[in-house]
């Protein structure tokens, strides 16, 4: 579960966090920032790609082939964008560790500026979704409840109403979406990672995805609040039932058992 | 002495006794006292199983009188403009509506009503646990048959009750719930679509059926319940409680302390333990977050879609039924929603039945106050367990997504297991268990003739090691001995004295298979004897 | 069942009866009835300074109780219905509802705490033994009853007067159909409200998120996108009852890796329109994964290939999602080109 510590219960505490989390991004974003840039410039832009090829050659041409054109082993990256690279690389999903049915969250083993290398290689095979940029995830603005509805028809399904994931046939799995960050959300939707059905922009635009990610923030983020108490993992009646069985009827049952002893006796001199 | 309270009453009878005087010239409240007030009930836990049952219905009833203060059974549509921010604008029907004011508008709604859903939850988890605990202590035999079926029927309304209530907030997860359940009805042949249109007012999901569930969840069937409720009591005060063998407990007595003042200080004080534990428990741990849920709209679902528990395993059983549709005539026969909503019934009536046909099988028409020990009876505790078992196998059904996730299995493996378990599963667990029940049988034989095992290793003369066994006391010896047992039923030859043939009906030869099963030689082990006893104390002596 | 279809020979034979805590007869067997064991002191009946101390305890719960009594009432003013608060190991949680909770908790179990150890230390323990009389009555008051009946049942006339007898029990059976009849409108008649949907010919296919009508370019290869019939809006009186069998579920798969031929020629490039109610009981599947084009139910599992027809290829659902025949209007919107050819949703007696 979440990592807890008292010094949350500090009324500053949300505050300090949220400055932290701002200067890290900010920090993130200026130490990205020139590779942006360089993507206008031919040479650095040609240079990324070449060193992703290398990467690639390494890393990810076993599976997907030397071109990414595919194997038996994984399929096509051509035409899948630098914003799937950025979204299966940099939740540690890919490169698989081992075959399954589905490709878990692990760490990432390649840094972000690899990444980027990558996904530039991955581009330059065809066109497809670039990384989205902080103005197009953020949930600054956007319609909460629009995000809940949107969240029920299209997502719900698969990840819980909440996100706390859920299962897909012969051992595939909707991930939780507790943590994750907005833009692997975004990235997901707008590439449909393995099977997850892909939500690209002219079926849901980019208003809808900051709305779903908005929500997603505020009924299970860092700070949701559960006015009642336990979540129980937010799974519902399962978990809810199981509960009521342990430590209700358990609890009682403890407590009747301490009704009906009897009581010790003096000891006999 | 009655002359003199007579004379003196004005003057000295205390204000109390006059009030109960005016009471027992209207009521006879002491000839109800005298038979009532010394009432004896004997200690032991399993006996509060019970209790805790009445105490968690009496809670629902309290707090489901003050949610129908705030709640609308409506369906009218309408914008929520309440204080939980995720929902703001959204379209939901005023049950949801009321129901998130009560949650986050009402001081204190929030918490009665997760006391009520907590309370509903204990309350049928005790029911089950108290029936179980009914079940294998054979506390259903005569003359209490007649409440074990109330309990029964208690148990199964419940279930409706809970049922009915869970969807009365109209929010997504319990309206993916009703529409399950009208699926199930459509499946009905011939009639199924009618039951439908009506129970809905038209086609699903109508303006209709909070307002008609509303009623039927907060009068109908708790209505019926309380009556029942109320006739178990009195049979159980009527019959007077059983208790398990022991010295001084005979068939003809009941061992305990006085209804007043123990059992109402502690039956009395039980009821504050039990409402205090659920008022904890639903301070801490939230039940049926509603505001996570949404509101409910058929063509949005979520993952995990599962009723509350105790209808688990109707969930597991459609779940894992084989998709069967018959096509002949025109006409639809839906066997995979139609066979599983034949077997839901059947899985309870199965437990149900099980007193009456045990009586059968023992012909056995005397009163019995004295429990059984699990292992005493194998065959019925190993049903008892059989049933447990498949009742579990369809819970693990019900939950299989969730189950999968959470162990890493395939969803479709989990369904072919419990479509395997559900007829394997039950018969493993009645071998097994039976199996076990003889061999502790044997210790307790074991235990009468040789003493209980000390830990005390001695070594005698010769170099030998022995573990020192120390007798039983006649207390003991009593308590192992006690249970009577049946010999198997004869049907006598097949031909009698002149050589006629006699006629034996089908019903009887089952009736005496059933009993060689249950009594013959390898399904109970012969108790010890006074005689067999005797030969080993005196032969051995004292170790 | 009379006894005599019952031999009791099966049963136990009566156990040698002992009398009630005699040892004398302990000699003869030894697993004779030793009766109720003499009773045993607990400290507080002997010592009443463990007996004060008992008194203490239970005044002390008693007087818990109040204080949490107070503290719920104090808590009811003093904090704002959406105050939340950190509560380790908790979590964010209604401050009010922990408080109210966890005093009324308190104020309740001291209570019943207080009255069980009043009762298990300070109370007699003296257990006491109950006799118990056979349920059934005597066989006297069983025949006084029976003749009761009997007078009863003659003065009546009952048996004699059968005219009387038989319209009376017609009388009774009939008399409850009125309850009946007064049932029925409940709900209208079926007749065939469950065979149609608001989708018609030259009806277009609205994108759910976005309210607007959806072209072919829109839907990409692995993307998932539900629609309703144009005219349909939220605010509709009976909108929940039509999306509840209009919701359509659309995707796009290679024409190549379609292997139902009409599900191909019910398409337009690939793009397909399936019913998102299950046809097993009706919960919205739409657990589709793009690259085995299985649909799951969330409900039951019941999973479905989309790239065969819809056939179901798991689970309990017993036929095909219904599809939707699409083509393009001249303005390039996708359009239905009529209503689903079969009922949508779960399967019922009349849909043959």
């Amino acid at each position: 579960m979440k990592k807890l510590s008292a010094r949350r219960r500090h009324p500053l505490a949300a505050v300090v966090v949220l400055l932290l989390a701002l200067a890290a991004t900010g920090g993130l974003y200026a130490a990205f920032a020139p590779a942006d840039k360089a993507q206008a410039d031919d040479t650095a832009q040609s240079l990324a790609i070449d060193e992703g090829k290398k990467l690639y050659s390494v890393g990810c041409s076993s599976c997907h082939g030397t071109g990414g054109q595919g194997s038996s082993d994984g399929p096509s990256l051509v035409g899948v964008g630098a914003a799937a690279v950025d979204f299966q690389v940099s939740t540690g999903r890919m490169p698989l560790q081992q075959p399954g049915a589905q490709a878990p969250k692990k760490k990432a083993i390649y840094n972000q500026a690899q990444i980027d290398q990558l996904g530039a290689y991955i581009a330059s095979l065809g066109a497809g979704p670039t990384v989205p940029t902080e103005k197009q995830y953020s949930p600054d603005g956007a319609d909460i409840a629009k995000g809940g509805e949107l969240f029920r028809t299209n997502c719900a399904q698969c990840h819980n109403f909440t996100g706390e994931g859920g299962a897909l046939t012969k051992g595939k799995f909707a991930p939780s979406l507790e943590d994750v960050s907005p833009k692997h959300i975004y990235e997901a939707m707008q590439t449909g990672p393995q099977n997850m059905p892909s939500f690209p922009d002219t079926v849901m635009p980019e208003k809808n995805k900051k709305d779903i990610i908005a929500y997603l923030d505020a009924v299970n983020g860092e700070q949701t609040e559960s006015p009642g108490g336990l979540k129980l993992g937010g799974l519902g009646p399962v978990s809810e039932g199981l509960f009521g069985w342990i430590f209700g009827l358990g609890t009682l049952i403890a407590v009747a058992v301490w009704v009906a002893a009897r009581t010790a006796k003096a000891k006999k001199s | 002495m009655s002359t003199t309270t007579t004379e003196t009453r004005k003057k000295e009878a205390p204000a109390g006794e006059r009030v109960a005087d005016w009471a027992d010239g209207r009521l006879g409240i002491y000839s109800l006292a005298k038979a009532n007030m010394r009432k004896i009930f004997p200690d032991h836990w399993s006996f509060m199983l019970g209790e805790i049952c009445l105490y968690s219905f009496i809670i629902i009833i309290l707090t489901g009188v003050y949610l129908t203060l705030f709640f609308h059974p409506s369906m009218n549509e309408v914008e929520y403009h309440g204080s939980y921010i995720p929902l703001q604008g959204q379209l939901m029907s005023e049950a949801f509506n009321s129901t998130m004011h009560i949650s986050f508008d009402v001081r204190g709604g929030l918490l009665i009503r997760q006391i009520h859903h907590w309370a509903a939850l204990i309350f049928l988890a005790a029911m089950f646990v108290h029936m179980m605990r009914v079940f294998f202590t054979g506390a259903f035999r005569k003359p209490r048959e007649v409440n074990w079926v109330f309990g029964f029927l208690l148990f199964v309304l419940g279930m409706f009750t809970g049922f009915t209530g869970y969807s009365l907030p109209d929010d997504l997860l319990s309206g993916t719930g009703v529409r399950f359940m009208q699926g199930a009805i459509l499946s009905v042949p011939i009639v199924g679509t009618y039951l439908s249109m009506f129970l809905f007012g038209g086609e699903f999901p109508g303006g209709d059926f909070v307002a008609r569930f509303y009623s039927v969840h907060i009068l109908l069937l708790p209505g019926i319940m309380l009556g029942l409720v109320v006739a178990h009591l009195i049979l159980v005060f009527y019959h007077k409680h059983t208790q398990f063998a022991g010295p001084g407990k005979t068939n003809n007595n009941v061992v305990g302390m006085p209804l007043l003042p123990v059992y109402m200080a502690k039956a009395g004080g039980f009821f504050f333990l039990v409402f205090g534990v659920i008022a904890a428990v639903s301070a801490i741990a939230t039940i049926n977050p509603i505001w996570a849920l949404g509101p409910y709209r058929p063509d949005q679902v979520s993952t995990g879609a599962q009723p509350d528990w105790y209808m688990g395993f109707s969930e597991g059983l459609i779940r894992v039924m084989p998709g069967w549709e018959i096509n002949l005539w025109g006409h639809t026969l839906v066997l995979g929603v139609f066979v599983p909503l034949i077997i839901f019934p059947l899985v309870l009536v199965a437990i149900a039945v099980y007193p009456f046909i045990e009586s059968w099988v023992t012909g056995d028409k005397r009163e019995h106050h004295i429990l059984d020990r699990p292992r005493n009876v194998p065959t019925r505790t190993g049903f008892g367990v059989a049933w447990i078992t498949w009742y579990m196998v369809l819970l693990i059904g019900g939950g299989n997504d969730l189950w999968a996730t959470h162990f890493h299995l395939s969803i479709n493996s989990i369904t072919w297991f419990v479509r395997i378990a559900f007829f394997v599963a039950p018969v493993l667990a009645f071998i097994i268990t039976k199996r076990i029940c003889l061999g502790l049988q044997r210790r307790d034989k074991d235990k009468v003739l040789h003493g209980r095992e000390s830990g005390i290793i001695k070594r005698l003369p010769h170099g030998e090691f022995i573990e020192v066994h120390e007798p039983l006391n006649q207390e003991q010896l009593h308590t192992l001995t006690a249970h009577e047992q049946y010999a198997p039923l004869e049907i006598g030859p097949a031909v009698d004295e002149n050589g006629v043939e006699r006629k034996v009906s089908g019903s009887q030869k089952l009736r005496a298979k059933l009993s060689k099963g249950y009594y013959g030689e390898d399904n109970q082990i012969p108790k010890p004897t006074t005689e067999e006893y005797k030969e080993i104390t005196s032969g051995h002596g004292h170790h | 069942m009379s006894s005599q279809e019952n031999p009791e020979e099966n049963l136990p034979s009566v156990q040698e009866k002992t009398e009630h805590g005699s040892v004398a007869v302990a000699d003869e067997n030894p697993f004779a009835d030793p009766g109720l064991p003499p009773h045993e002191h607990r400290v507080q009946d002997i010592d009443e300074r463990a007996a004060k101390r008992s008194e203490r305890a239970v005044a002390f719960l008693f007087t818990l109780s109040m204080l949490a009594t107070i503290g719920f009432i104090a808590s009811y003013v003093a904090f704002p219905v959406d105050k939340s608060v950190y509560i380790f190991p908790i979590g964010h949680i209604s401050a009010l509802n922990f408080s109210l909770g966890m005093t009324l908790g308190v104020a309740l179990f001291c209570i019943g705490a207080g009255a069980v150890h009043w009762a298990r230390t300070l109370m007699s323990d003296v257990e006491v033994a109950d006799e118990r009389h056979p349920i059934e009555a005597e066989p006297e008051v069983k025949a006084k009853v029976m003749a009761d009946f009997k007078a009863g049942a003659a003065e009546s006339q009952f048996g004699r007067r059968k005219l009387i007898r038989n319209t009376m029990f017609g009388a009774l059976a009939m008399v409850p159909l009125s309850g009946v009849v007064l049932l029925r409108d409940l709900g209208p008649l079926p007749e065939d409200k469950l065979r149609h949907t608001l989708w018609s010919k030259g009806k277009l296919l609205v994108n759910m998120n976005t309210n607007e009508p959806l072209r072919p370019s829109d839907i990409a290869v692995g993307s998932l996108t539900f629609a309703k019939p144009e005219g349909l809006e939220e605010h509709d009186h009976d909108f929940q009852k039509e999306i509840a069998k209009a919701a359509l579920m659309i995707v796009r798969i290679q024409p190549d890796d379609i292997k139902d031929k009409q599900e191909l020629e019910w398409s337009h490039e690939g793009v397909v329109a399936y019913s998102k109610i299950c046809t097993h009981v009706g919960c919205p599947i739409s657990l589709y994964e793009q690259q085995t084009h299985h649909v799951l139910c969330p409900c039951h599992q019941s999973t479905f290939d989309l790239s065969d027809g819809a056939r179901v290829i798991f689970g309990p659902a017993g036929h095909a999602l219904p599809q939707l025949r699409i083509a393009v209007n001249e303005e390039g919107y996708l359009e239905a080109l009529g209503d689903f050819a079969e009922p949508v949703g779960p399967a019922f007696w009349e849909r043959g």
